[in-house]
């Protein structure tokens, strides 16, 4: 069934991003906004735009009842959730299938099967995608003997936990009890679910990401990986593909591990399979699923030349695949910034307000996904993310040096974001020999501080 | 002479047409303005007075749900707007009087329609006590959050 009219339930930069495939396919789009988003850029490029509530998004973009009816009344034919808000509610999901209206996105079954961790661990260990050493534990006498088999230093980990929310770090077995009962509490408090799972802590771990395509019968086709290891408190800030100094073996095997795990769940539409790459023992373990587009898929998009957005439309039309895998071309590399809106020289505050002039870069392999324009407001109420700049070169070192001066070229005024604190990333030589580890940005902080 | 329904329809579409923002129209002393939305100015809150007929005209090639201009040119007249999203309706149940009709006395607290979101029925109050002036809301079709529904005359 072809798509004419989208519901786009989203904000912000993805949404934009998904009117413009959407424009180019000649596909009408509806944007939800809530008040605080009625000016945006989004709600001027959309076919239309309707208001679905007040600026709080538990009142507007996470209504999933109020988004379904916005698609209903206004005769969409899908809901197109972009990534964060009900990207992966399953009961959105389960609505939309009810109702008839197609979700841009898998079935409410499989973000069940890869949202709920324990049960995304199990169909690893099914599908023989090997995890971090560990697993769900009851009772203390439980704990303490998984505990001896995965040794010491471990994590515990809440179940309803995830970026890096609800875990702790146990680095002597004898804390193990304390630290268990003192997570399971906050974990119930935090998340309405007390269950916890101990894990073997990786020291030198890196952050690793597939990205897959599927369409619902099994097959699966990877669109090559992503190394999003510089991190701040486990949010993302700089992502590349492909990963810099990755072993070939281990590329490949990591890649027909992820092509696996979705091929078991007959994965529908676009998805991503994150792991952790344990850089001493040249491993890789599996964390979880994205059942999503991610924030970072330009960066794939500009080494395959596949227009992600586009792919999952034609997969939820039901034209399958339309690239087999031998057609997955990749040329160079290609690297992204997360620009925010948050003031580093003060922890990272957010930073809302109006951004009152504003010079995006351009020029040879140089994009920009922003909905960032002069006279835009960043809301209070939202992610602090308003820009990704991206850079794509004939290799690494290219892609590097088009995005340093990409970001040199960047001009936003109006509120603090992060932009200089990106281009001292940049200008890191750890990171510039490519490869660094999840505890890079931590200590590149520490050592400006010191 | 006043406007219809239909001329106003028509006036916003030779706005959206055009390559203008904003249209300011007066007629034998009525007052139509009219604003694509990425033009708009901040408007005055609920329960502020208002001097003209002024609507924000929303830019929508793909066909508009129904085009409610409000025609009432009274000075100090209350916008009534939908607390959220939803299906309108004027009568708890079809067939039964409505809650309000033109001319209806209101009470802040008064229940003056229903709005349905996925089956599930919410109640939208007056908020001001006074008379309905005007009905703008179409019944059995969907409203926005925040889209004007009535206006009424404070007392």
């Amino acid at each position: 069934m072809a798509i004419k009219r989208i519901l786009v339930a989203n904000r912000g930069e993805i949404a934009v991003r998904v009117i413009r495939t959407c424009e180019r396919l000649g596909i009408e789009t509806v944007l939800c906004v809530s008040e605080a988003d009625r000016g945006s850029l989004g709600a001027q490029l959309a076919t239309r735009t309707v208001c679905i509530g007040p600026s709080q998004p538990a009142k507007s973009y996470l209504s999933i009842e109020t988004v379904a009816q916005a698609a209903l009344g206004y005769e969409c034919d899908a809901i197109h959730p972009g990534y964060g808000f009900l990207s992966e509610r399953a009961d959105m999901a389960r609505m939309c299938e009810d109702e008839g209206v197609t979700f841009i996105g898998p079935t409410a079954a499989q973000i069940e099967a890869v949202g709920d961790k324990l049960r995304a661990r199990a169909e690893a260990v099914a599908a023989n995608v090997p995890v971090v050493p560990g697993g769900p534990v009851g009772s203390p006498a439980e704990a303490r003997a998984l505990a001896e088999q995965i040794g010491a230093p471990l994590l515990v980990k809440a179940v309803g936990g995830g970026g890096g929310r609800g875990m702790k770090l146990v680095e002597d077995l004898a804390e193990l009890e304390a630290t268990m009962a003192m997570a399971s509490a906050e974990a119930s408090a935090a998340f309405g679910d007390a269950r916890v799972y101990l894990e073997r802590y990786v020291a030198q771990g890196r952050h690793i990401e597939v990205q897959l395509l599927g369409d619902g019968a099994g097959n699966v086709i990877h669109l090559g990986e992503r190394d999003c290891s510089v991190q701040r408190r486990y949010q993302k800030l700089v992502e590349e593909t492909p990963a810099p100094n990755l072993p070939s073996t281990t590329r490949a095997t990591l890649l027909d591990a992820a092509v696996r795990f979705a091929a078991r769940l007959n994965y529908r539409g676009a998805g991503t399979v994150e792991f952790l790459y344990d850089v001493a023992h040249d491993e890789f373990y599996f964390l979880e699923m994205n059942a999503r587009i991610q924030v970072e898929h330009p960066v794939t998009e500009e080494v395959t030349g596949i227009d992600l957005v586009a792919e999952q439309i034609a997969i939820a039309e039901g034209q399958g695949l339309r690239f087999e895998q031998a057609d997955i071309a990749f040329s160079g590399a290609s690297i992204e910034c997360r620009i925010n809106a948050e003031d580093p020289d003060n922890r990272f505050m957010p930073s809302p307000g109006t951004v009152t002039d504003v010079a995006w870069p351009s020029g040879e392999g140089v994009r920009v996904d922003s909905h960032i324009v002069a006279g835009a407001k960043v809301p209070p109420f939202y992610d602090s993310m308003i820009a990704k700049v991206i850079a794509h070169g004939p290799d690494r070192a290219m892609a590097l040096q088009r995005l340093r001066g990409a970001l040199a070229n960047t001009r936003i005024e109006g509120i603090h974001t992060n932009l200089a604190f990106q281009q001292r990333i940049l200008a890191d030589p750890d990171f510039a020999r490519g490869g660094v580890d999840t505890g890079f940005l931590a200590r590149m902080v520490e050592r400006e501080t010191a | 002479m006043s406007l219809t329904k239909k001329d106003i329809d028509l006036i916003r579409s030779l706005l959206e047409d055009s390559q203008f923002d904003r249209l300011n129209l007066e007629i034998e002393g009525m007052k139509l303005e009219l604003e694509r939305s990425g033009a708009a100015r901040s408007r005055p809150a609920t329960g502020s007075a208002r001097v003209d007929a002024s609507r924000n005209a929303n830019p929508a090639p793909a066909e508009p749900i129904a085009a409610r201009a409000r025609t009432s040119t009274e000075a100090g007249l209350v916008e009534v707007k939908s607390p959220l999203l939803g299906v309108f309706y004027r009568a708890p149940k079809p067939g039964e009087p409505a809650y309000v009709e033109v001319g209806s006395r209101v009470e802040a607290d008064s229940i003056i329609g229903i709005i349905e979101v996925m089956k599930l029925m919410n109640s939208a109050r007056a908020g001001v006590a006074g008379e309905v002036v005007e009905i703008l809301a179409v019944n059995g079709e969907m409203v926005e959050h925040g889209e004007v529904l009535m206006l009424v005359r404070p007392l």
